[in-house]
């Protein structure tokens, strides 16, 4: 049966631990991995700007000796002439093996998955999903604290837009003791779909704050967020929330010695640049692991195996 | 209690909330029906005090998940030689088709030409549905 993967809860839980434990052993073992893919081709329709996203998928494919095709903005595309996202996935899976989308519209990719003749990924929907990031961040989090069980994690700046906060929140709620700390301004609270629909209904315990300061001590993980310029209709809330958290090494002195800091990239200054040399600054190997699991995400949708050692 | 003459086959759709029967009338279309159709407003309820009830001679096509979505406490009877032969508990529905629009202007459904505007009941406790895509809370204003 075709597989699409819109949200994180498209995975089950083991599915999702054997993804992070395949991408952890393409970590150790690249070269069994290098031909799998042989012959395969993704295709990236990206209808919004990604540098990091775009690129990570077009390298796990790579990796895997497979090929990439795609476009990296709406006006590049048919879209332009006014296509249709359903017209455009039933024309590239004529092209393609697996496609990875991102869109500036909610749900988006989950209209593809109901047309396209092959596996469609979710690479960022509005404010919505975000699921890859999602196993980006679970497979950082194994990999750097050892466990995705009995764990505070923060997560501070944008949770109200930001996609990789929803679906990290909605993956990790999915184990044991996990407790969220979830620090934003008022506006840019959690949405509900979230809080209650993942939360409340199943218990997970949470607190929200408006102080970092406060909070620190108690975490295993702080996972950073961008306010999104891009999500906002109006220019003067931007202007007048994005500097309400930065991360310095001020901040980051009342921390723990093994809380790990994350940050799905792009940064633009809610983290300070004196931060990346702390050991404790993870992001930059986030981006690294982001390879790993999208290779072991093509091949688990495309039914691949790891050639034998 | 008013009067109003039997129905030798049709409907009696009770239990109405009180107030919402002129909801439940255009949505069903009935201002386009030319059958004869009786709409009883506060109506004595012993459960609730007062209710709504509609009344139509003839076996039209009722959207049962319709009826459920706008007002699960509904009765529908079914009236055949002036007899009730059928009584209809509703229930909300799992999901409903092209009942409201998603108000998230970020929704594809904002976008994409001929999409259905599909809602998924994702609580029944507290009645809440979601938009399938976006998942943006509805709003059900009835």
């Amino acid at each position: 049966m075709l597989r699409h993967l819109l949200s994180p809860l498209d995975l089950s839980v083991t599915e999702t631990d054997r993804l992070i434990s395949v991408a952890q052993d393409i970590q150790a073992n690249p070269q069994r991995y290098a031909h799998v893919a042989d012959g395969k081709k993704l295709a990236t329709c990206f209808y919004e700007p990604s540098t990091r996203t775009r690129l990570s998928f077009e390298a796990a494919m790579l990796n895997l000796g497979g090929s990439v095709l795609g476009f990296s903005s709406a006006q590049s595309s048919s879209v332009s002439k006014g296509e249709s996202v359903a017209d455009t996935v039933r024309v590239v899976g004529c092209y393609a093996d697996v496609i990875a989308m991102r869109h500036p519209k909610e749900g988006a990719p989950m209209v593809a998955s109901l047309y396209s003749p092959v596996p469609i990924i979710n690479a960022g929907d509005g404010g919505h999903q975000h699921p890859t990031q999602t196993l980006t961040d679970l497979l950082t989090i194994r990999s750097e604290k050892g466990r995705l069980q009995d764990l505070t994690i923060g997560l501070c700046g944008d949770l109200k837009f930001g996609r990789t906060v929803h679906s990290l929140i909605t993956a990790l709620s999915r184990y044991p003791d996990i407790k969220f700390v979830l620090i934003s301004p008022e506006e840019l609270r959690l949405p509900d779909f979230v809080r209650e629909d993942v939360l409340v209904k199943n218990h997970i315990p949470f607190e929200e704050t408006g102080r970092i300061e406060d909070v620190l001590p108690q975490l295993d993980a702080l996972y950073m967020t961008r306010v999104q310029r891009e999500r906002f209709f109006n220019e003067e809330d931007y202007i007048r929330l994005k500097d309400r958290f930065i991360l310095n090494a001020d901040k980051l002195a009342l921390a723990g010695p093994e809380m790990i800091v994350m940050h799905p990239l792009p940064r633009v200054n809610e983290i300070a640049t004196e931060v990346d040399d702390d050991p404790r600054a993870v992001y930059f190997k986030q981006a690294q692991y982001g390879v790993y699991v999208r290779m072991a995400l093509i091949m688990y949708l495309l039914g691949l195996e790891a050639q034998p050692c | 209690m008013l009067n109003i003459s039997g129905i030798e086959a049709g409907y009696v759709i009770d239990h109405i909330k009180a107030g919402s029967c002129m909801r439940i009338y255009k949505a069903l279309n009935l201002d386009k029906f030319g059958g004869e159709v009786a709409i009883i407003k506060n109506a004595r309820s012993r459960k609730h005090g007062k209710k709504d009830i509609i009344k139509i001679e003839g076996l039209v096509e009722l959207d049962l998940n319709l009826l459920g979505f706008l007002d699960d406490q509904i009765t529908v009877n079914v009236i055949q030689r002036e007899r009730i032969i059928e009584k209809k508990a509703l229930s909300l529905p799992d999901e409903v088709t092209d009942v409201a629009v998603c108000k998230n202007p970020r929704c594809i459904t904002s976008a994409e030409p001929g999409l259905h505007q599909v809602f998924v009941l994702t609580d029944r406790e507290k009645r809440v549905y979601r938009c399938k895509y976006c998942e943006e809370k509805l709003q059900n204003d009835g």
